[in-house]
């Protein structure tokens, strides 16, 4: 039995019982306007987590609202479980990130693992079969022991769920700073692949129809998951435990398999996961997406305990479970289906007209509420916007090359940088080759998983260097999609489409929502400018330990379409001999650098330029390149620059280096940060026709001494055997650990 | 060649297998779900890697009570090619199909990275197509491979020539002797944890896993040679 008993409705506005559900006197006083009487305990509930900022998106809707939706490759917009594009020959992608930031800071394997498990539903409620899983994790710096149990558990998470159900994890990026010590941020990607003819949506549509129950039993786990993601953490989050959601990735399993087999069954009209706010958001956003109601009866409920409220039962976070509507009449068919996988499939109500949620428990209704209400009539809050003094203080900071003495011994230490670091540790303990596509695997610019049946590849990448997006959120903004669009291109794709994740801090503070607006335009101008549009994300808001802020970190996962797997281009050097160019400029841009934080331990100044018409006949260009078979390898030029750039194409190629000649400079031109920038490798036979493509600078080639070997001006200032950096690049996240 | 590919709630290397047979060995496959009664209709039994059952309690330890198990163990006992990879090997260690056991990695992680496997013995009918002692690439995925036995048994399989795979270079989970591969004493039941089905398409790192289906193949052929 529940141990709560719960308040009256007149208790609940007396006490303002309200304020701990996160709901405003002013939020409180519409609810009893809409509803023309003061709401019950349950009623409350779910008003409470259908406007919390993670479901109702309340204070970013009107950032939201600029970003590009439409291009002629968009089949299905934001607004449903994952968006989709066209890829050709009847086919589609459907693609979405999400974070699960505040679970992950307080129990971080389950936190981790069901923001796997949640993306990988919003991806298979289209009706799309998952094919791989990418992430973005930030950390706090792993010199703290708390740091290295988060990072090792959210890893850890990851991959128990990801293996356990089969989709591979293929990708992601991961970044360390002080600014995510006490709330990491983990982002989950989920790529799916899907017919035109499968595409699914979340509606209760045909007065009368079947509300089925699907999956896993609803327990007492996640209550108020929602609600406590739309908070800022403190000392007292530690509480929060209950609100943390358990996975089960074999029960997921059974539960997408049985879901593909079902969208091909003609008796589905409707199929949404229960994820944030459970049985609550699903059956209010379906109803109201078909401008219907739905009535459930609570006691058909499949539960996992015993003497559950409705107030429970609504509000419950138990993973891996869907509702979905059929036709009426069929619903043997239906449990026969699920019941072949073991799996609960139970009628729990039906689609009504008169566009309420109404819901029974032990014969009585305990909640009647309008859907429309809950789903669509949140209060929107334009909040308050100011331009932080930092901001101000940096821009007006010159341009000023951090203090170097030793290139070599720089370049050795940025390599040993855990965000520049090679990553091994962590995805070595990802299963990313199950299911057989992947034949560009973690550790390349972007992952690359072939279409089975035809000469189609799918490039897949995220990105974000939120240290720009602190310095300046506008500029950094462009930079975060500019870059994920450079790794497709490098991978030998073409940009389809973005879904991004919002992580900010407060949007009740001022500084925070200028940093929400600056980025969501910059984001916006480049989508815009490299045909990329927002198919669809999520927003984490009150990303704030006691009261300190993460760097702004809008993260952005990009799917890009490679025509012919013969494209597909990765960063290593191929063959001694190939010659070595750097496309694009070089300027002296230290602000929010690999270097200016190594030797300065803190960033400040201006965030490097980004001019989005150079970015994108940049990216053209190559992409031309790279099609007409003119490039043996590609590398963006990212964090520590070109010479990381260097180290890296010339890491695990079995014996090969690189000798390149540089001017000006040594510390510019080798560790400034300046975009739109990339190093690429070309067969000699290629030289002419690649020179007549791509304004490019011939900057070396590759040897077969397996050495690093750069000269200024005639004089060496960088030489040295490829295993000394590839030692402390391979090594150095493990050695932190340990 | 028509081989069944035993699909366990839980198994997702099953479509890998599917594929590497029907794709690019070119023979014939199908799914047989996990409550099927009867595999005389197939030449070849091959258990597919992922979670059966989630891999609850232990590895194996659930799906070695499916219904099909007993026909599994009939068409090892007949004689007939049985493969188990990752989870199918785990499944006929506790099915006792093969001896010993599978303990946690030694580094108590799930590891996913290719290694290089060395051909202990080339005369069985998942191996022939190698030469003895030829080191071939192929993937491994998993987090309990360390594979475990007594004294006894492992110098009965050294003796009969049982150990089919080893690790070459690093051994990656601590499996004892570098095991990574056994067969039965027959020769006719292969349990392994490298992924064979991974490694059939130069396309994705590496092709050297074919050869073992190859062999299984060509070993058919031989015995059931029919003279027209």
């Amino acid at each position: 039995m529940s141990l709560l008993l719960e308040p009256t409705a007149q208790n609940i506005k007396d006490e303002k019982i309200y304020k701990e559900m996160g709901l405003t006197d002013e939020e409180f006083g519409l609810v009893e306007k809409i509803l023309g009487r003061l709401p019950n305990y349950t009623e409350l509930g779910l008003f409470s987590v259908m406007w919390s900022e993670h479901c109702s998106y309340k204070n970013s809707k009107p950032l939201l609202k600029k970003f590009p939706v439409t291009g002629e490759q968009v089949l299905q917009g934001p607004g449903e479980g994952a968006g989709i594009v066209d890829i050709g020959d009847g086919q589609a992608v459907a693609f979405k990130i999400e974070s699960h930031n505040h679970p992950s800071a307080i129990e971080p394997y389950q936190g981790a693992a069901t923001g796997v498990g949640g993306i990988i539903r919003d991806v298979f409620s289209m009706g799309a079969r998952p094919i791989a899983i990418l992430n973005s994790l930030r950390f706090g710096e792993l010199d703290s022991a708390r740091v290295r149990y988060l990072f090792e558990e959210v890893v850890a998470g990851i991959a128990g769920y990801g293996n356990c159900i089969g989709i591979p994890t293929v990708g992601g990026e991961i970044q360390f700073d002080a600014s995510y010590d006490g709330n990491p941020l983990v982002n989950a990607m989920c790529v799916g692949l899907i017919d035109h003819k499968d595409i699914q949506k979340g509606q209760a549509k045909g007065v009368g129809n079947t509300v089925m129950y699907v999956g896993a039993k609803t327990g007492r786990d996640g209550i108020h998951g929602a609600t406590f993601a739309s908070e800022e953490l403190s000392d007292a989050s530690e509480e929060k435990r209950p609100a943390v959601q358990v996975g089960d990735p074999f029960m997921e399993k059974l539960l997408l398999e049985a879901c593909l087999e079902l969208i091909k069954s003609d008796a589905l009209i409707g199929i949404q996961d229960m994820g944030a706010a459970g049985l609550t958001s699903s059956s209010a956003e379906m109803a109201s997406k078909a401008g219907s109601g739905i009535e459930m009866n609570l006691d058909l409920v499949p539960q996992r305990e015993t003497g559950m409220t409705a107030y429970e039962m609504m509000l419950s976070e138990s993973q891996e479970r869907m509702l979905i509507v059929i036709e009426k009449g069929r619903e043997q068919e239906i449990q026969e289906l699920f019941h072949k996988y073991d799996l609960d499939a139970v009628a729990v109500g039906y689609v009504t007209d008169d566009h309420n949620l109404r819901l029974t428990h032990n014969g009585e209704v305990v909640a009647d509420v309008p859907v429309d209400a809950l789903a669509e009539d949140a209060p929107v809050y334009h909040k308050p916007s100011s331009e932080p003094a930092y901001y101000r203080e940096f821009q007006a900071m010159e341009n000023k090359e951090p203090e170097v003495e030793n290139v070599e011994e720089t370049l050795l230490a940025l390599l040993k940088q855990p965000t520049i670091a090679s990553k091994e540790w962590v995805y070595d303990q990802y299963d990313y080759q199950v299911r057989t596509n992947t034949i560009v695997t973690p550790g390349s610019d972007a992952a690359v998983l072939r279409i089975r049946g035809t000469e189609k590849a799918l490039a897949m990448t995220t990105d974000c260097n939120s240290r720009y997006l602190y310095l300046d959120p506008e500029t950094g903004g462009k930079i975060a999609v500019a870059e994920a669009s450079r790794n497709i291109i490098c991978s030998g794709g073409k940009p389809l489409a973005i879904t991004d994740c919002l992580n900010f801090g407060s949007p009740d503070k001022p500084e925070i929502f200028w940093q929400m607006e600056k980025a969501v335009d910059g984001m916006s101008e480049a989508c815009r400018e490299l045909n990329s549009p927002v198919i669809g994300g999520n927003v984490s808001l009150y990303n704030e330990t006691n009261g300190t802020a993460v760097y702004p970190t809008p993260v952005v996962g990009m799917v890009g379409l490679i025509d012919n797997v013969k494209h597909i281009t990765t960063q290593s050097f191929k063959k001694a001999g190939d010659l070595v160019y750097l496309i694009g400029d070089t300027k002296t841009e230290f602000g929010g650098s690999e270097l200016q934080k190594l030797v300065h331990g803190k960033i400040f100044g201006k965030a490097p330029e980004l001019n989005l018409d150079i970015e994108k006949l940049r990216q053209q260009q190559l992409l031309e390149a790279i099609q007409q078979g003119l490039v043996a390898s590609a590398h963006d030029l990212a964090e520590g620059g070109l010479a990381v750039a260097l180290a890296e194409s010339a890491f695990g190629t079995d014996g090969l280096g690189v000798e390149a000649e540089i001017d000006g400079s040594a510390v510019t031109a080798l560790f400034s940060e300046t975009q739109s920038r990339f190093l690429v490798s070309v067969s000699p036979e290629h030289k002419e026709a690649f020179e007549a493509l791509v304004d490019a600078a011939h900057i070396g080639h590759v040897t077969a001494q397996s050495a690093i070997f750069v000269r200024n001006g005639g004089q060496a200032v960088i030489n040295r055997p490829v295993k000394d950096f590839e030692d402390s690049w391979r090594g150095a996240i493990s050695c932190l650990l340990s | 060649m028509k081989f069944a590919v035993i699909v366990f709630p839980g198994s997702n290397c099953d479509i890998d297998m599917y594929h590497a047979i029907k794709d690019e060995l070119g023979e014939e496959a199908e799914y047989v779900w996990h409550d099927e009664g009867d595999l005389s209709s197939y030449d070849g039994i091959l258990l597919p890697g992922g979670f059966s059952y989630g891999d609850y309690l232990r590895s194996g330890s659930i799906a070695r009570f499916s219904n099909v198990m007993k026909e599994v163990v009939k068409a090892a006992e007949e004689g007939k090619p049985v493969l188990g990879v990752c989870n199918g090997f785990q499944i006929l260690l506790e099915a006792g199909l093969l001896p010993g056991a599978m303990l946690r990695n030694k580094e108590l992680k799930f590891m996913c990275r290719t290694v290089g496997l060395r051909v202990e013995n080339a005369k069985t009918m998942f191996t022939s197509d190698y030469e003895k002692d030829q080191v071939i690439q192929i993937p491994i995925a998993h987090g309990e491979g360390n594979y475990y036995c007594d004294d006894a048994t492992f110098n009965e399989l050294k003796e009969n020539g049982q150990i089919a795979f080893t690790y070459e270079g690093t051994n990656p989970n601590g499996s004892l002797g570098d095991i990574a591969g056994i067969t039965n004493a027959k020769g006719n039941v292969l349990g392994m944890m490298p992924h064979p089905e991974r490694a059939v398409d130069s396309l994705l790192g590496s092709a050297d896993g074919l050869k073992l289906f190859q062999s299984i193949v060509k070993h058919w052929r031989d015995s059931n040679v029919v003279t027209a």
